[in-house]
């Protein structure tokens, strides 16, 4: 399915991966959470480069809950069941609520705690499902194309949330996204996958690069991209340009 | 089990002067709660018809402990429903075929084969018990199992109860929250299929997936959140249990049917109330 990938990600790093579909995007994301077997190894060098391969708190948002519309589930449900050992309908400890409410106010969906998940819109559930990753604030960041069912202005917001998510805990945030440009303006690196790593580097050059054009039919122009989203950022490593199919 | 009868001796009704009316009710507070709380996770995960298929499977479960000339053919209804789940799981995970496709051509497969089994020599009429079922000849060595059995589910079930939402909910946010969705997965479906199977010889193969299901459905059409699903579908399979009881020994007919005839009374009234 996949092969051959050597990603790096930082701390404060905003990644975004995009790929043609069936590239592989969320078959990684999957592999990553530990969902897929796979062969590849992630290691992790924390402060002071001690290096681990156990599994560093990996916070994951997807793109949808399976929830039918008569589904009881509300948002503190998710809270409980995830932070806590107890049966979530067995009673929540205060300690939980609290650490809900504080998640929830972070990403501006404080008022949502008590509400049924079936009754709240796409956009209200993307931000519910952001704070539930970020309780307890992981190390690694995986978001699925968690904005693909949002209007423009829901999306934006949705990704200023996530910039400050990261620079507010200095965190390490993989996305996986199909809008190109959106994710180029908030991403510090851009990474095109299909099957392996075809091309990796900051997301202007990235969106400039003729891999881009060969993968989904279209390319842009300097212009273009600075004309609309004046707010890439250059990277110090330029790493764009390896040729297809060629192991990184 | 004395002082289980002992708290019938001043109740001033006429069903319960009865040792096996006694019984019969301990074994109905033993199995519907325990298939209730199954049932929550069951219509969650959407495996409705993944159960029925489970209940269906006791008449090859049936037929192979009579072919293998075993009194009490339980072990072998929970054994093959248990390998069954487990092969089940394992079809759905790695077969092209639409989950309901092929739990649809199991079951048909399970039926014909115990039915064919059953019935050579014309000798199916004896079975008739497991297709209704029967409470009222529950023994008190056979509470003590049945006790067993539904103590050790509850426990796994509360544990895990986190576990199995998570999973319900996307398999990628359970992985990532450390519940192993494919693991998971096969234990829940092996639970349903042990309660289903231990539950059948009393309330019968024909209405079990309803105890299952109903409970939960009702409850589900009222709660405003998980624990009230939770707690109103065991309330509501008590209560119905209880009373289907009590009423099949006054109208004289087989308890689980009644059981299930009031607890989808209590669905009809669940929806009139979201209705409105």
């Amino acid at each position: 399915m996949l092969e051959r990938l050597r990603l790096h990600m930082h701390c404060g790093e905003l990644t975004a991966l995009i790929g043609p579909n069936g590239a592989g995007k969320t078959t990684l994301l999957r592999a990553m959470v530990g969902e897929l077997p796979h062969t590849g190894t992630l290691r992790f060098i924390h402060h002071g480069n001690v290096e681990t391969t156990t599994p560093l708190r990996i916070g994951y948002v997807p793109q949808k809950l399976e929830l039918d519309r008569t589904s009881p589930t509300t948002v503190m449900d998710l809270f409980s069941g995830a932070l806590s050992r107890w049966p979530l309908w067995a009673g929540t400890r205060r300690e939980v609520i609290r650490e809900a409410q504080a998640k929830l106010e972070l990403v501006g969906a404080e008022s949502l705690l008590n509400r049924r998940i079936s009754e709240i819109s796409v956009g209200q559930l993307q931000r519910v499902l952001l704070a539930l990753a970020l309780a307890p604030v992981p190390e690694l960041l995986l978001l699925d194309e968690p904005v693909a069912a949002l209007d423009q202005g829901g999306m934006e917001r949705f990704y200023q949330t996530v910039s400050q998510m990261r620079t507010e805990y200095d965190l390490s945030i993989l996305l996986v996204s199909h809008d190109l440009t959106a994710a180029a303006q908030f991403a510090d690196r851009m990474i095109l996958l299909n099957r392996t790593v075809l091309c990796d580097g900051a997301p202007r050059e990235v969106l400039l690069n003729p891999l881009i054009r060969q993968t989904f039919g279209f390319g842009f122009t300097g212009e273009e991209i600075d004309g609309r989203r004046p707010l890439f950022k250059q990277l110090e490593h330029e790493q764009c340009a390896l040729p297809v199919g060629k192991a990184l | 089990m004395n002082a289980w009868h002992a708290l019938f001796m001043n109740l001033p009704f006429e069903w319960a002067q009865y040792d096996f009316m006694h019984n019969a009710l301990l074994a109905v507070l033993l199995v519907s709660p325990l298939l209730a709380l199954l049932g929550c996770l069951v219509i969650n995960n959407q495996m409705a018809f993944f159960s029925e298929a489970m209940g269906h499977s006791a008449l090859t479960g049936l037929a192979l402990g009579a072919l293998l000339g075993i009194a009490d053919p339980t072990a072998t209804i929970v054994g093959f429903a248990v390998v069954l789940a487990v092969a089940m799981v394992l079809m759905r995970r790695y077969s092209a075929v639409p989950p309901d496709t092929s739990i649809a051509l199991v079951m048909a497969f399970v039926v014909a084969l115990g039915v064919v089994l059953l019935s050579r020599g014309g000798g199916f009429a004896r079975y008739s018990r497991y297709l209704i079922g029967d409470i009222l000849t529950i023994t008190p060595g056979e509470l003590g199992t049945l006790a067993v059995v539904s103590g050790g589910v509850a426990v796994m079930w509360v544990f895990l109860f986190n576990a199995f939402f998570f999973v319900s909910l996307n398999r990628s946010l359970a992985a990532s929250r450390g519940f192993p969705a494919g693991v998971l997965e096969a234990v829940f479906s092996v639970l349903v299929a042990v309660v289903v199977s231990v539950s059948i010889p009393w309330v019968g193969l024909l209405v079990i997936n309803s105890m299952l299901i109903l409970p939960a459905a009702t409850s589900r059409n009222l709660a405003r959140n998980t624990r009230w699903y939770v707690l109103g579908a065991v309330g509501v399979s008590l209560l119905s249990g209880v009373l289907g009881l009590i009423c099949s020994y006054y109208w004289n007919t087989a308890t689980g049917a009644t059981i299930v005839l009031w607890a989808c009374g209590f669905f009809a009234v669940s929806l009139a109330v979201r209705k409105r």
